[in-house]
């Protein structure tokens, strides 16, 4: 399970509507104890894809004329291990990452399913026409075969009687 | 010469569920196939079937991804630290038409 607070639902969503048409990506921060993992913090970061050629050096597109950040995301190693560096030094982990599917659903895509590592959530907004739609966090089976669904909890810090909410909040922006 | 290895969270549950391991080796190459030796399970995440590091898999020598060192062959020294970064990638499918119409469906 993956329980965050409402503002950082929010905080993905507007990231997600702020990049399209192209992918948005960051990484959710916390800690976790056995399934349960609780995000305190989420962070955007820049989709190396929009620089085609270093993304290139890392993960190359097999089919760069139908592939860019558009379509696929690449965050910079770079960048990960300062986040690493970062959250451990105040006692957090990375539990997973957030992606974009501009005008399609939320649901992992067999490039993601590829590139996916076990354990790790990762939450996928779907951006219809520049507005954040349905967000869904998933987790790679054991075999690689697949992603399962993982239960999303949204918590709103204030008032827990406004708990999932964030959906219609987040679309009115 | 002894590195610490920084294990990343999806691939800790391989290594004895340790956040760093402590590995003997004078190259890149000979640490990790340290690590390897010790914990096998790690093999099929961090190399290929050809042997050799996963196209999905960074390491950095300290903060320098060994990609622009020396790869595989790049010396170590006493102390340093091999931080494994796995490569987050992703994306929609790339299917315009066919998935356009799934995504009204679940909106509608």
């Amino acid at each position: 399970m993956l329980k965050l607070n409402v503002e950082h639902l929010d905080a993905i969503q507007r990231h997600a509507a702020a990049d399209y048409p192209a992918e948005c990506c960051g990484v959710l921060l916390g800690n976790h104890a056995g399934e349960v993992k609780r995000v305190t913090e989420v962070s955007p970061l820049a989709n190396l894809r929009h620089d085609a050629a270093r993304a290139q050096e890392i993960v190359p597109l097999e089919n760069p004329e139908r592939e860019s950040e558009l379509n696929r995301f690449l965050i910079d190693p770079r960048e990960q291990l300062r986040v690493e560096k970062d959250a451990r030094a105040r006692g957090l982990t990375v539990l997973g990452y957030y992606h974009s599917h501009p005008d399609h659903p939320a649901r992992p895509s067999e490039y993601d399913r590829e590139h996916a590592w076990p354990w790790y959530s990762y939450v996928i907004v779907a951006v219809e026409k520049g507005r954040p739609r349905d967000s869904r966090s998933w987790v790679l089976s054991e075999d690689r075969s697949g992603f399962q669904l993982e239960q999303l909890e949204v918590a709103d810090v204030l008032s827990h009687a406004q708990v999932g909410r964030a959906g219609q909040r987040s679309q009115g922006q | 010469m002894a590195v610490k290895v920084m294990i990343p969270t999806p691939l800790r549950q391989y290594a004895g569920k340790q956040e760093s391991i402590q590995v003997e080796g004078h190259t890149v190459g000979e640490a990790l196939s340290g690590l390897i030796a010790r914990y096998s399970d790690l093999r099929r995440h961090l190399y290929n079937d050809e042997g050799k590091i996963r196209s999905f898999v960074n390491v950095y020598l300290n903060d320098e991804d060994i990609r622009y060192l020396s790869k595989e062959q790049t010396p170590v020294k006493e102390n340093d630290v091999l931080s494994i970064v796995p490569s987050i990638a992703g994306g929609a499918p790339s299917s315009g038409a066919a998935s356009g119409s799934i995504l009204r469906c679940i909106c509608s």
